[in-house]
This record gives structure tokens, C-alpha cells and sequence, in this order.
């Protein structure tokens, strides 16, 4: 995309019939070919691809103002619940999904295209000039804006056979009768070609790690596994030609999860050093004579597992505590560690535990917080940090119909109230299930007992497949390489004529900058001095 | 020295910054002021080798010499300006470095939005001290030391925070090699944006004929030669700002958040920051978008690049970036 791109555009803009065929039509009107081909030319307009360009920018704010659901789904559900006027005309506009949608679909798709009719003809057009000479010199120099001259004894063809020696250091050069002309910086237009080039490259690539590639998370508990099929993700993101048979058949456990906290200073409280050991097979799938054998990694925040095309990451970590919930008869309902959902920095979390019971209207439901580190400042419940220097569990209890059966899939973080009823104290204050490690607290109306076991961390991991990333790694350097290349090669033609008057030569330099960004004068000034000096070592050494 | 002296010596060369950039600002400001009342051709003079002008100073007339007087204090100022600039620029630095040896283990000072912001302004008088000469900047001096004396107070305001150890998602050497490119471009389109709105200015004036010869205006570079130095400088920002937002950050983000592009709000505003500098390149080589349209652009492409870097922490707070106040430790969203 340049100049002569934006001139050809202007030419087909001011479109006059010709030829006597056309001899009856008015003025601007078109035939559909050409209408279409009027139609191409402006799409493939520089000026068509600046607005483009500007649209594209434009259109991508919303997306990094309005909350978008595919980046955070639970956000764009609050937003949507704060704005019921403005949720269905949003709505309508795409505006939760700004980079799904079908106008921001057009707009790059019309971008693509403007810059593949703008890039191909240009390559040829680049292709066959390349190899050509450089241009003849203007007959009148001096009609440049940037040009130089000077008298001198010297014969026209001694100077200008010191000219074409001179320029053809850095220049490609060719002569006539009495000028000499040079060029250089072909390469700038090779630069610019690879960049756009390159951005249809990464464009492709991002396209096909979008398309085929898929997102998923999962929250394991320490000591559990995980083997890498569908079933087994918590959230699941797949592109639209994913296939689900390529998935890649390894399997993993999370042996442990280690977290320092800092004790002290301005970030006291503040989690790092987070490690996840875990052990992996690369398949473990089907037969287990086939599987692969078992490795281990230490899993750290930007320090991925790679297996296959597949990168495990470990982006999130909180407690479960290990509960165990009996009937009045001392039935096991529930046991084992459940996910407690950190909501704020110090890892107070928030989580619900659903014990089915053996008779209908007999389940029992807790639900409340869990504190990490548990202190009572004047007789309110604080949580001090996120290590779990004192766990405590603070919640209520309710016994009723969780709705379990009724078909309807439940999110496991919240309990379906509707049949559920609030245990209270036999005097009917309040009742709350607060236990420390060790501890069993029996429920009223004989419901029942809990008991508080410990804790035991979870580990929040993303596994990702991103195909062909290093197509479109490979494409955005290039680009970067061509980018350069355009912008800091500086395309130049120099002139040299040279002609007797007066009984003295006279030599005239000419020099354009075909970039427009550069600074002629010093170069002229170069030439110029260049040349005289040059006739002075050689009168030097001949005299 | 221990950890806290750093931290103290830090923030008291960053406030002594602060000064001296006002000192600067001041000294630019006789300077030009002084100026005003000399009309343009005269001041050429002022590049007259002193000795030359001594020898005629002897019988002059009065008017002459207070002229003398005053093109010697206007030299003066300028210089002190100057002198001082060095200065403040020295002491940021001593800040800079005093910032990262205040961090236990020592680190690269760029955790949060403060650290970003007292370097970023270092970059911008940095590269203005170091472009001066090549470009004939001078006429930069007084905006240069009141914008980074503007971010500094902003720094030291609104987004001061202790120095403490870096959240563990930063923890890799691609923050050196994403910041400091992030950094660098953001620097270098802020110098280019005050020169295109300077062209802007200084176009707007002689549309309408008001330049005379006196004054700042009538002392800027002419319009072709603005129009060269800020595409120049935004020539040189743009690739880095390519690697910054196209090729580190997305290694990056596929390495600590598993995929390259999030469409995170901080990767969407610093895309549109890149589109609108791509137009603004494009702009240059299209005929009739040159000069003043593609210099709206440039200051487009300034207020997103700042809106981005220190707007969108306080706008979104989806942002994974947001390292504004105390960010989550590790990305705790869950669908």
C-alpha cells in the first residue's frame, strides 16, 4: 500500500467512458463488470484499507470496555443483571462478543481481502521491476527540489565516469548520453510486502489455534487425577472444527501443592512461590501394557507442562476442606474434600456441601465460609491471611430436598434452597456449623453431625491446545523483519548530468527520496563533495 | 545498604527529580519568554560566535546592547535548562535504580503502576535529552520537563505504592524483555505526539496567518521538518512497540495465562494503539492524509497508548493486567 496504489485508486475514482462504443452512455455510468471492477479497485484502495484499519480499531473498544462473555462469563452476567434496559439492545448488537461477532467478522474479512488485492499485484509489479535499470535522468535536474551543481575543467565524460565509479558502491547504476543515474533501497518495497504478507500469515495461524485448538479448566484437589478426555474438565472452550478424537491420551496426578506466604513487609500476606509436583504419563489411555511410563514436573505459575501440543498450566489454587456429614443414624452422606471458592486475596472462601440423604426430604445442605486463618477481633469472625494457620469452618446448615434428583444439572458452588429448610437452635436463634480441625458439632432437630477432618489445597490448572503456534510466531517475526525493512530503508535515486558551457563543464545533482521521510541536502552535499574531491586525488596524482 | 535506605534514598531522589524538572521548567520558561520579545531573523544572530559580536558592541547604539544583555540571558536560561534537565534526569535514574535494589530479591523496577510510570517518564526526558541534538529538539525543553513533572507528580500522588516483592505471574524474564519494549515505544510515540501537536499548533497558526516573528510558534522547526522528526520518531517507536504488544507479550501470555491473545482488555486497547499507528504510517505515504490528518492521528495514537497504560487499570477491572492496586496473585476467575 502506497502512493501509487492511492493514485491508481484516484484514477478509476474519476472514471470517464471511452471509446465509441460507449458513445451513448452518460457520464459515470457503468456496465456491471466494470461496476464490480470499480468496486474492487476501491476496496483494494489504500484509502479503503486506512479506514478499514480504523474500523477495525474502533470496533475493538467495546470489546475492552463492555465485559465480553467469552472472557468472563460471570462479569458479563452481573453487568447484564445491573443493565436490563441496555442488556437486549447490546445483545442485538453483538456487544458481549464484540470478536464473535458478525460485523467485527466482516470488517476483518473486508481487511483481508483489501490487503490480498492490494498485496499480490504489487508483488508482481515488484517482481518484474526489480531486475529493472534505473530510471533516465529528468532532462532538467534542477526542476527537483533537491539538487545541486557545479562548473568544473573536467572533461562531461571523466565526471561522470567518476559519478557512475563513485555511486555504484551502494547504488545499482546505469548511464546514457551524458547523465549517469543511480538507485537504492529496492528493498524497502520488499520489506513492506513481507509485512503484509506476514500479517495475512499470522491472521491464517491465529484463525487455525482458534479454530481447531480449545481451552479448558479444571479444579483438582491434591492427590486426585486427571485424564485428558471431555468428561473430565470442569469448563471446556473448544473452536469450531475442534475434534474431540485428537485429543491427546495422557493422564496426570497432582501429588501435592506448595505456597510461601510472605510473614511480613508492605505484601504481607501476599502468596508466591506457588509449586504443583505432579506425575504424568504421555498416554494412559485404553490397555495398561500400552501406557507410556511416568514422569514428574514441578507445575509453577509460567513454567507450563508441554505434552505433545498440549500445555498444562497452573493459574489457581484455594482449600478444600475435608468434611464428613452423617444422618441422625450415623450413616455416611458425604465424605471427602470439598472445593471452597476463594473470594478475596486472603483466601476467605465461600463454599456449599450437598449431602444427599438415604430417605427423601432428608438431605442436609451447608453452606458458608471457610477461614484460613481464623481470629475473632471484637467478637466479629476475620480471617487474617491466606495460610492456613488456623482453620476454621463457619457455616449453615439445612436439611430438605437439595433437588438432586430432579434432573436439572446444579452448579456444584451453589445449593438450590427452595426445599431446604434452616436448622436453628431449640430456642430458635441461630445456628451456624463452626469447626476447627478434629471437631464434630452434632445438628438440632437431630439431623445429623458434621465433622471438620482438615483441609487440603486445590490446584486450578488450564490445559490448552493451541495448534500450529509456531506458524503464527513465525508469521508476526517476519513481519517485524519486514517492518524494518520498510521503515529504515530508504529508497533514493541520484542523478549526475554533465555538459560542456561556457568552456567549462557543468555538473548538475539531483537526488529523491522516494520514502519521503529523509533528508536530501546531506546527501547532495556528499555527492557533490565526493565528486570534487575525487577529481583533486586524481589531478594529485597525475600531476 | 539495607533494603530500606534504598527504598528511602529512591523516593527522595524522585521527589529531588521532581524539583529540578520544575527548575528546569522554570529556567525554559525565561527562556522563552525572553525570547518572545526578540523577532525571529534577530535571534539568528544569537549563533554569531561571541567574539564577533564583541568587537562591533563597542559603538553600537543602546537598543544594541541591551540586546547584548538579553540574548546573553536568554542563552543563559536556555542552557541552565538544559543543565538542570541533565540533572533531574540523573536523579530519576538514581531512583529508578534505587527502586529495584529496595526489592528483596533485587529485581527490575517494574511491578506496579508506579514503577511503570516513574520509568516511563524516565524514558521520555532520556530519549528527549538524547534525540536534542539529532533533531533539533531544543524546542522541546519546557514541554518535556512539564509533562514529566506532571507524570512524576502523578506517580507520586495516586500510585505510589511500597516497594514490595513481585506478584509470582511476573516473575519471569520476559518482563524485562515485554516492559522494557512497552516502555521504550511509550516513550518514543509520547515525544512524537507532542511534535505532531506541535505541527498542529504551528499549522493552525499560519493557516491563519497569525505567525509573526516573534514568539514560540514562529520559533518551531518549519512544518516539513516537523512532520519528518515526528515520523521519525514514531518510525522507531512502531517496530518496538510491535514486538512489545505482538511478539513478547503473546509469548508471554501463552506461557503464564496458557493462551497468547485473551482479548484481555489491556491486549485489546494496546492492539488498537498499534492499528491506529499502522494508519498513522499508512496516513504518511497517502496523499492527502499527510501532515495534518496523520498528525491527528499521532495524538489519537498518544491519548490511547495513555488511556491504556494507565486508564484501562482504574476502567476494566477484568484486566489481567491491572497491577494497580495489590493484583490477585494468580488468576482466580472461574466460568
Amino acid at each position: 500500500m502506497s502512493d501509487t496504489k492511492a493514485e491508481g485508486a484516484e484514477q478509476t475514482g474519476t472514471w470517464q467512458p471511452s471509446g465509441d462504443r460507449d458513445h451513448h452512455r452518460r457520464p459515470g455510468e457503468l456496465t456491471p463488470w466494470e461496476l464490480v471492477r470499480w468496486a474492487w479497485r476501491q476496496l483494494t484502495s489504500m484509502r479503503t484499507a486506512l479506514v478499514l484499519l480504523l474500523l477495525l480499531a474502533l470496533g475493538a473498544i467495546p470489546g475492552s470496555v463492555i465485559p465480553q462473555r467469552g472472557v468472563d462469563a460471570l462479569k458479563t452476567q452481573d453487568w447484564q443483571t445491573a443493565h436490563p434496559h441496555l442488556t437486549p439492545i447490546y445483545d442485538r448488537l453483538g456487544l458481549f462478543g464484540v470478536y464473535h461477532s458478525p460485523w467485527f467478522a466482516a470488517i476483518y474479512l473486508l481487511l483481508m481481502v483489501s490487503l490480498v488485492g492490494c498485496i499480490v499485484p504489487r508483488l508482481f509489479v515488484y517482481w518484474g521491476g526489480y531486475r529493472a535499470e534505473p530510471p533516465t535522468a529528468p532532462r532538467n535536474l534542477t526542476r527537483l527540489p533537491d539538487h545541486a551543481a557545479y562548473s568544473t575543467d573536467d572533461e562531461p565524460d571523466v565526471v561522470l565516469e567518476r559519478a557512475g565509479r563513485l555511486l555504484s558502491r551502494r547504488h545499482r547504476v546505469s548511464a546514457g548520453d551524458g547523465w549517469v543515474a543511480a538507485e537504492r533501497g529496492q528493498l524497502r518495497e520488499a520489506g513492506n510486502l513481507l509485512f503484509h504478507l506476514s500479517v495475512l500469515v499470522v491472521l491464517v495461524g491465529f484463525g487455525i489455534g482458534s479454530l481447531f485448538g480449545y481451552k479448558g479448566g479444571v479444579i483438582l484437589v491434591v492427590g486426585n487425577g486427571f485424564s485428558n478426555s471431555l468428561t473430565q474438565y470442569d469448563d471446556f472452550d473448544p473452536g469450531g472444527l475442534f475434534d474431540a478424537a485428537k485429543m491427546e491420551p495422557f493422564c496426570f496426578t497432582v501429588n501435592d501443592f506448595k505456597v510461601q506466604w510472605i510473614q511480613s513487609g508492605p505484601r504481607q500476606g501476599m502468596a508466591r512461590g506457588f509449586q504443583a509436583p505432579i506425575t504424568y504419563r504421555e498416554s494412559c489411555q485404553g490397555d495398561p501394557s500400552t501406557w507410556s511410563p511416568k514422569k514428574s514436573y514441578d507445575l509453577e505459575v509460567n513454567h507450563p507442562l508441554t505434552i505433545g501440543g498440549t500445555q498444562i498450566f497452573l493459574i489457581g489454587h484455594g482449600y478444600a476442606p475435608v468434611v464428613t456429614v452423617r444422618d441422625a443414624q450415623g450413616h455416611v452422606l458425604y465424605n471427602g474434600p470439598t472445593v471452597f471458592l476463594p473470594e478475596s486475596s486472603n483466601f476467605e472462601s465461600f463454599g456449599v456441601i450437598k449431602a444427599p440423604g438415604l430417605k427423601a426430604g432428608q438431605d442436609i445442605g451447608l453452606q458458608g465460609l471457610f477461614y484460613p486463618t481464623f481470629a475473632l477481633v471484637n467478637g466479629d469472625p476475620v480471617n487474617v491471611m491466606g495460610d492456613d494457620k488456623n482453620p476454621t469452618l463457619s457455616m449453615l446448615a439445612y436439611v430438605g430436598d437439595l433437588g438432586l434428583d430432579s434432573g436439572v444439572p446444579q452448579s456444584v458452588y451453589e445449593m438450590d434452597k427452595a426445599g431446604m429448610k434452616l436448622l436453628k437452635k431449640p430456642d430458635g436463634k441461630m445456628f451456624r456449623v463452626d469447626l476447627q480441625p478434629g471437631q464434630t458439632i452434632q445438628l438440632p432437630d437431630a439431623a445429623g453431625s458434621v465433622t471438620f477432618h482438615g483441609v487440603k489445597h486445590w490446584t486450578r490448572l488450564q490445559i490448552s491446545r493451541t495448534p500450529h503456534v509456531a506458524l503464527t510466531l513465525l508469521g508476526v517475526i517476519l513481519a517485524l523483519v519486514g517492518l524494518l525493512g520498510s521503515l529504515f530503508i530508504r529508497p533514493r535515486r541520484v542523478w549526475v548530468r554533465a555538459r560542456r558551457q561556457d568552456g567549462t563543464t557543468l555538473v548538475e545533482v539531483a537526488a529523491l527520496d522516494r520514502s519521503g521521510g529523509g533528508d536530501l541536502t546531506a546527501v547532495l552535499s556528499s555527492v557533490v563533495d565526493a565528486l570534487q574531491s575525487d577529481r583533486r586525488t586524481a589531478k594529485e596524482t597525475t600531476g | 545498604m539495607s533494603n530500606t535506605s534504598w527504598e528511602t534514598l529512591s523516593n527522595q531522589a524522585i521527589a529531588a527529580a521532581g524539583v529540578v524538572y520544575f527548575l528546569a521548567l522554570m529556567a525554559h520558561l525565561v527562556e522563552w519568554s525572553a525570547l518572545r520579545t526578540v523577532p525571529v531573523t534577530k535571534a539568528a544572530k544569537v549563533a554569531v560566535p561571541a567574539g564577533v559580536a564583541s568587537t562591533a558592541s563597542a559603538d553600537e547604539t543602546p537598543d544594541a546592547a541591551t540586546d547584548e544583555a538579553k540574548t546573553y540571558r536568554i542563552e543563559m536560561f536556555g542552557r541552565l535548562g538544559l543543565l538542570l534537565t541533565i540533572i533531574a534526569v540523573a536523579a530519576h535514574f538514581v531512583g529508578l535504580v534505587g527502586r529495584g535494589m529496595a526489592a528483596d530479591p533485587n529485581r527490575v523496577p517494574w511491578g506496579n503502576m508506579y514503577e511503570f510510570t516513574i520509568t516511563g517518564s524516565f524514558v521520555v526526558a532520556a530519549g528527549y535529552l538524547l534525540l536534542r541534538k539529532r533533531y533539533g529538539l531544543s524546542w522541546m525543553g519546557p514541554i518535556v520537563t512539564a509533562i514529566v513533572l506532571v507524570l512524576l507528580m502523578v506517580a507520586v500522588l495516586w500510585l505510589y505504592d511500597p516497594v514490595a516483592p513481585l506478584t509470582e505471574a511476573l516473575l519471569s524474564y520476559w518482563l524485562v524483555i515485554h516492559v522494557v519494549s512497552a516502555i521504550i515505544a511509550t516513550g518514543a510515540f509520547t515525544l512524537g505526539g507532542i511534535t505532531s501537536a506541535l505541527y498542529l499548533i504551528k499549522a493552525r497558526a499560519e493557516s491563519r496567518g497569525k505567525v509573526t516573528d516573534r514568539g514560540y510558534v514562529a520559533r518551531l522547526p518549519s512544518l516539513p521538518t516537523l512532520d519528518r522528526v515526528s515520523y521519525r520518531i514514531h518510525a522507531f517507536g512502531f517496530p518496538v512497540w510491535t514486538f512489545a504488544v505482538l511478539i513478547s507479550g503473546p509469548i508471554w501470555a501463552h506461557q503464564a495465562w496458557s493462551s497468547y491473545w485473551n482479548w484481555d482488555p489491556k491486549e485489546v486497547c494496546a492492539f488498537i494503539t498499534w492499528v491506529i499507528y499502522a494508519a498513522y504510517l499508512h496516513a504518511r505515504a497517502t496523499a492527502g492524509w499527510r501532515g495534518r490528518n496523520a498528525a491527528i492521528l499521532a495524538l489519537v495514537g498518544v491519548a490511547s497508548l495513555w488511556f491504556n497504560f494507565i486508564g484501562i487499570n482504574y476502567f476494566s477491572t477484568t484486566s489481567q493486567h491491572s497491577y494497580a492496586n495489590g493484583a490477585p496473585v494468580v488468576d482466580m476467575r472461574l466460568r
